[in-house]
């Protein structure tokens, strides 16, 4: 009797403690949701508010409240942006200077990535694996100068481009931009080599290979994911880059950051064409962002977070 | 004896190979960063003022040094700037840390998450600037919109129109940024800390808060540092936001020491005076690399 009844009593204990922890977990779990749904808004609203605004006519942005859903949406400025726009008085020239823009930025960021990783890639190989004189602090150099304000050096900068000829044109603009990226480079190809078990290159040293065919054949091939975010972050950061386009292009280099912002003063009225613009500016490394995520937040992190 | 040639034979043939690898990298920031910081090292002891053509550019030491720690508006600049840099990072250090806490277990969508945390981080900066400054708009702008809306104002407020309020809204601009990528950089620390830690520590009958502050801070207190110190050079250069958002304006209350620079050089035209304040701003974010590479050296001894 007395151990059927203790018997109930522990499983009627049980059960209740099962209860409470089930409806503990479910009040976690909705909690959970219900935060990342918050987050989810607060990452997403603001940019979400941009792409609405270039697709709202004008009388209902300037609406008071604002029309958080467009009863007209239109792609008229999307249109007038990429191909032209058929009537319209100032839209004809933003146009052609946007276009002119994203192709600056397209080139410029691309050559400056190749020429980066390329280079980069080559110098991290020789930190990482040959003896080098005065390895760390060549290591330590090439942070602080990644580090350093850019606008500590523009003057030289404008004086030494002028000397030469390339204020306002692409390679002028790529030649500082891969001087700026290839610390960045460096380090985090550097920590990825590190990680590559340097066996496998002595047992293709031993069968007659030399150190540039090991790094080829042997070590790149290896080292795909930490290429692909120091490439991606490359042309992320050169097509972002505003301060150094601001100041060394005028009118035939100017890239896509420049030409936005010019947007805004030129066309002070017309919130929408900056929001199109915005929108289509963000797009390329957007893209890119999301695309290859994963390496990218790998590959930061590691730059960024082991130091050797 | 053979042998001992034959390596350091090697030996020279490896270092010519790591000379020639080495060597474009050298030679393109020898010419963008290490040549231009020196010549502008002379050029900040200069009287260099292109808006006096005519009285050259004569040696005057220390001058310009002192010219700028004379004037009030560098130490506005540099009082906002604090501010700024203070607010900004402390705000998104914290909450990067409490969403990736609240984000460190399993939940349908995790990775979408994650995913859609790279969106503010990718956007070029200046679109963010024109992005805020289309939502704190004061006549159309959405964040009027949405608290009138609400019923929470009655009337729409100019929110870059005093000093206060605008730094405010600069910094809820940076925040925007650069919190969820701080948080993924935090996520990764947290996913490396293993489980059973925390087994064994609800065996002893920790609270949350003391496996908080036993386990996950200590763990993460390197990538905390790193973040910090990292995130304290960028905050101390911002001039892409500054310029597109507020220019530095109203009454210089967002005028950071990078757009002071900025204006002194390319507004004001004075080449000297505007390498000079350059190299106090180095100064200072040099003074926080050398606690970074402090803090990587520590994560380096301690993993």
């Amino acid at each position: 009797m007395s151990t059927v009844l203790s018997y109930s009593s522990i499983k009627n204990k049980l059960h209740s403690s099962w209860k409470k922890h089930r409806t503990k977990k479910w009040l976690g779990k909705t909690i959970t949701y219900l935060f990342v749904i918050m987050l989810v808004i607060a990452i997403l609203a603001p940019f979400v508010w941009m792409v609405i605004s270039s697709i709202s006519p004008q009388v209902e942005l300037s609406a008071k409240p604002p029309h958080w859903f467009p009863e007209n949406p239109t792609l008229s400025r999307y249109r007038a942006l990429i191909f032209g726009s058929s009537s319209g008085a100032a839209v004809p020239a933003a146009t052609a200077k946007f276009l002119k823009g994203m192709r600056n930025s397209l080139v410029v960021s691309v050559i400056t990535t190749v020429i980066c990783v390329v280079t980069g890639t080559m110098a991290a190989y020789a930190l990482a694996r040959l003896p080098v004189l005065g390895k760390n602090n060549f290591m330590i150099g090439t942070l602080s100068a990644q580090m350093t304000p850019v606008i500590v050096i523009v003057i030289p900068l404008y004086l030494l481009l002028q000397q030469f000829d390339m204020i306002d044109t692409q390679r002028g603009l790529i030649l500082l931009y891969t001087g700026f990226m290839l610390p960045t480079v460096i380090w985090v190809m550097h920590s990825y080599f590190l990680t590559i078990p340097q066996s496998l290159e002595e047992a293709a040293l031993i069968d007659g290979c030399n150190h540039v065919t090991a790094l080829i054949k042997v070590v790149l091939p290896l080292s795909g994911p930490g290429l692909v975010a120091v490439s991606a972050f490359t042309f992320l950061s050169s097509w972002n880059e505003f301060f150094m386009a601001l100041i060394f292009t005028s009118s035939q280099a100017k890239t896509i950051t420049v030409v936005v912002t010019e947007f805004s003063s030129q066309f002070g009225v017309d919130f929408g064409l900056m929001a199109t613009g915005g929108v289509i500016g963000s797009l390329p490394p957007l893209i890119l962002a999301f695309l290859f995520q994963r390496y990218i937040v790998e590959g930061l992190t590691a730059g960024a977070l082991k130091g050797e | 004896m053979a042998l001992a040639q034959k390596k350091s034979r090697k030996n020279r043939e490896e270092q010519k190979l790591a000379a020639f690898l080495l060597a474009p990298a050298i030679l393109i920031m020898a010419v963008v960063t290490v040549y231009p910081l020196l010549r502008s090292l002379w050029i900040s002891m200069l009287e260099w003022d292109l808006t006096k053509p005519f009285s050259g550019h004569p040696f005057i030491g220390f001058q310009n040094y002192l010219a700028i720690l004379k004037d009030p508006v560098f130490w506005q600049a540099a009082k906002v700037t604090a501010i700024f840099v203070i607010g900004a990072v402390s705000l998104e250090i914290i909450s990067g840390l409490l969403i990736a806490l609240l984000l460190n277990k399993n939940f349908v969508g995790r990775n979408l998450v994650r995913t859609l945390s790279l969106l503010p981080w990718a956007i070029p900066p200046v679109v963010n600037g024109i992005m805020w400054k289309w939502i704190l708009n004061p006549s159309y702008g959405a964040l009027n919109g949405i608290l009138y809306s609400l019923g929470l104002i009655d009337e729409y407020i100019i929110w870059l129109g005093n000093p206060i309020l605008s730094l405010l809204m600069v910094i809820l601009a940076d925040a925007w940024k650069e919190t969820p990528f701080i948080m993924l950089l935090f996520l990764a620390a947290l996913q490396t800390i293993p489980g059973e830690l925390y087994e064994a520590a609800e065996v002893d009958g920790a609270n949350w808060f003391k496996k908080f502050w036993n386990i996950t801070l200590p763990l993460i207190k390197p990538t905390m540092f790193v973040t910090l110190s990292l995130r304290t050079i960028w905050a101390l250069k911002s001039f892409d936001l500054i310029y597109t958002l507020t220019a530095g304006g109203p009454s210089n209350g967002t005028n950071v020491i990078g757009f002071y620079t900025y204006l002194k050089t390319f507004v004001s035209l004075d080449l000297g005076k505007g390498s000079a304040s350059a190299y106090l701003m180095t100064i200072v974010v040099m003074i926080v690399v050398l606690l970074y590479q402090k803090a990587l050296n520590q994560k380096g001894t301690s993993a």
